[in-house]
């Protein structure tokens, strides 16, 4: 199982900003190892982010975004103490959730 | 006129301020404790890592030391002592060929690899790193700027023996022509064979390189 | 004394190959703006702030009566004031490892443990970085002042001056060699001279930084620690006396600038 994910979500006026790093090698399956043979791919494929039930984040993603991903972005409707949570699967089914209870700025 | 002459004047006040002020060492002077005392802090700060490399930084060849000393800028007499023995030094290859292959010189010129304590042991040639310093070919725009840019470098100066005879001495061993060049010693200190130059020779000097096109 | 030609006065006038460099230099600035934005390090400072206070170590305390300089539990200036001389130990300590110092001290761990893990790799956190990262956020804005005034803050400048300079290895290598001329760079990565207050001022003072390349903060020894790797030298000890001498000589052609930690870095 992948390192969990570090996740901050404060309030930044009425929006909640939402910083996430992934831990993940975010492989392309182009890279050739030190023997020269090709690492397989192993990319995070599909990241969705709710908050009280509702989708706030839908992401699909291939082989362009780079090793521990850092994803930045705010929405509306969130207040302190609530939680947001944050799932990712990859291209092997590897999958993994967080949470984070947002702060206020 | 008068700015360029007043900018001229102060540059030259600088230089002489600067050459006396902090920049280099003398020998014999108040730094001699100093200069052991970090030699012994030095060999204290490697202990847990790779045995043999520590065994070989431990210790300085008379060269490092004496641009340890100088900060790389050694009284004139002693310039031209360094350059006298590291050109003495110099093995030109047996072939007396100095021209490779510009195509495997480019790989070479782009390759960090070796030396390093990530490095396995004799898995795979050293590379020269050079673009790391020098811009060399124009197709590659990610190179640095520590040393002058080698583009063009043989469409300037012609390929003849003399030319291929300096570019070699002068990648085999830099000090050989500027004492304390922070070039790296690159065949003397057995980073690159001798093969491996001659492939830098013909990257540099080939008129079918792309560095002269 | 051999003299350098200087080059010429007109470096002020530049021409065509010089602006295509300043072009360049512009272009990754302005990448790095963007970038800025949203610096991962923030997560790390937020984790190293909560490590900072949980009850840790065979004696379950908390790092909270740790003494940075500045008393014990004071962090907010602390940063800027290091590395400095501290009575306790008797000797000059950076960040990290005064760091090492109370989790000895006031945790319990034995020496040994407590410089274990200094470097995150893939699956496995360091905790040091993000400790660093909340002390040095602690002192962002502030100016960079640490001491040089104690005889042990003096000959350890003396020996980080000895060590800058000191060429070894197969590739002929000191600090010097790259970072001793302003202005220029290695690949497309420009170097500071450290010497040079106007470049140390700006650069000393960004570490402990979030590395892309890296995917994690990485912090001042960790630097040191890369260097000597691209030199062709063996592995540093963490928080060896070396690193540390290098640091305080470094803080001094630093001391003045702003500290902008913990900082983004390629």
């Amino acid at each position: 199982m992948a390192d969990p994910m570090r996740i901050r979500a404060s309030m930044a006026g009425d929006k909640v900003e939402v910083r996430v790093l992934m831990s993940h090698e975010m492989e392309t399956g182009l890279r050739k190892d030190a023997n020269g043979a090709l690492v397989p791919a192993h990319f995070i494929q599909n990241v969705t982010v709710t908050h009280a039930g509702k989708t706030v984040l839908s992401a699909q993603w291939g082989t362009s975004i780079s090793k521990n991903p850092f994803v930045h972005f705010r929405f509306k409707g969130g207040k302190p103490g609530e939680k947001v949570t944050i799932s990712w699967v990859d291209n092997k089914g590897e999958r993994r959730t967080d949470e984070a209870v947002i702060i206020s700025g | 006129m008068k700015i360029l002459l007043v900018s001229i004047y102060a540059a030259l006040v600088l230089i002489v301020l600067n050459a006396g002020c902090a920049g280099g060492v003398r020998e014999g002077g108040p730094d001699d404790g100093a200069r052991e005392r970090a030699e012994s802090v030095f060999r204290a700060s490697f202990t847990h890592g790779n045995r043999e490399m520590a065994a070989k930084v431990d210790k300085q060849d008379e060269v490092q030391e004496l641009c340890t000393r100088y900060r790389n800028e050694p009284p004139k007499e002693l310039a031209e002592k360094i350059e006298s023995t590291q050109a003495a030094a110099v093995r030109y290859p047996a072939s007396g060929k100095f021209l490779g292959d510009w195509r495997q010189g480019e790989k070479i010129a782009q390759d960090g690899y070796g030396l390093r304590f990530t490095d396995p042991d004799a898995k795979r040639p050293n590379g020269g790193g050079c673009y790391n310093c020098h811009r060399i070919a124009p197709a590659e725009i990610s190179y640095g700027t520590i040393g002058p840019s080698l583009y063009r470098f043989g469409a300037l100066r012609g390929a003849g023996e003399p030319v291929q005879r300096y570019v070699y001495g002068k990648i085999y061993n830099s000090q050989a022509y500027l004492a304390c060049s922070q070039m790296p010693r690159f065949g003397h200190n057995g980073v690159l064979t001798e093969e491996q130059i001659t492939h830098l020779v013909a990257l540099l000097l080939d008129p079918e390189s792309p560095v002269n096109k | 004394m051999r003299y350098r030609l200087p080059v010429l006065v007109l470096a002020a006038m530049c021409s065509g190959a010089c602006v295509a460099q300043q072009d360049t230099q512009k272009e990754i600035e302005r990448y790095r703006q963007l970038l800025a934005e949203g610096n991962p390090a923030d997560l790390f400072e937020a984790r190293g702030e909560e490590l900072w206070k949980a009850p840790r170590g065979p004696k379950k305390a908390s790092l909270e009566q740790c003494d940075l300089g500045l008393g014990a539990g004071v962090v907010k200036g602390a940063y800027a004031q290091l590395p400095r001389y501290f009575s306790d130990t008797d000797r000059v300590q950076d960040l990290e490892s005064r760091l090492v110092t109370c989790r000895v001290t006031l945790q319990g761990f034995t020496p040994g443990d407590a410089v274990k893990n200094p470097f995150s790799a893939p699956g496995r956190s360091s905790d040091m970085e993000a400790l660093a990262s909340y002390v040095a956020a602690e002192s962002k804005g502030m100016k960079l002042d640490a001491p040089l005034s104690h005889p042990k803050e003096v000959e350890a400048f003396r020996i980080g001056e000895q060590l800058f300079y000191r060429r070894a290895g197969p590739h002929d290598f000191a600090c010097v060699s790259c970072h001793g001329e302003t202005g220029r760079r290695i690949r497309l990565q420009e170097l500071p001279k450290l010497t040079d207050p106007k470049d140390a001022r700006k650069i000393f003072t960004t570490w402990p930084a979030y590395r892309v390349s890296q995917g994690t903060v990485r912090t001042m020894q960790h630097r040191l620690y890369d260097c000597y790797w691209q030199m062709r030298h063996p592995q540093l000890d963490y928080v060896s006396e070396a690193s540390i001498a290098l640091e305080v000589f470094m803080a001094k052609y630093a001391n003045g600038g702003e500290i902008q930690a913990p900082g983004l870095k390629r």
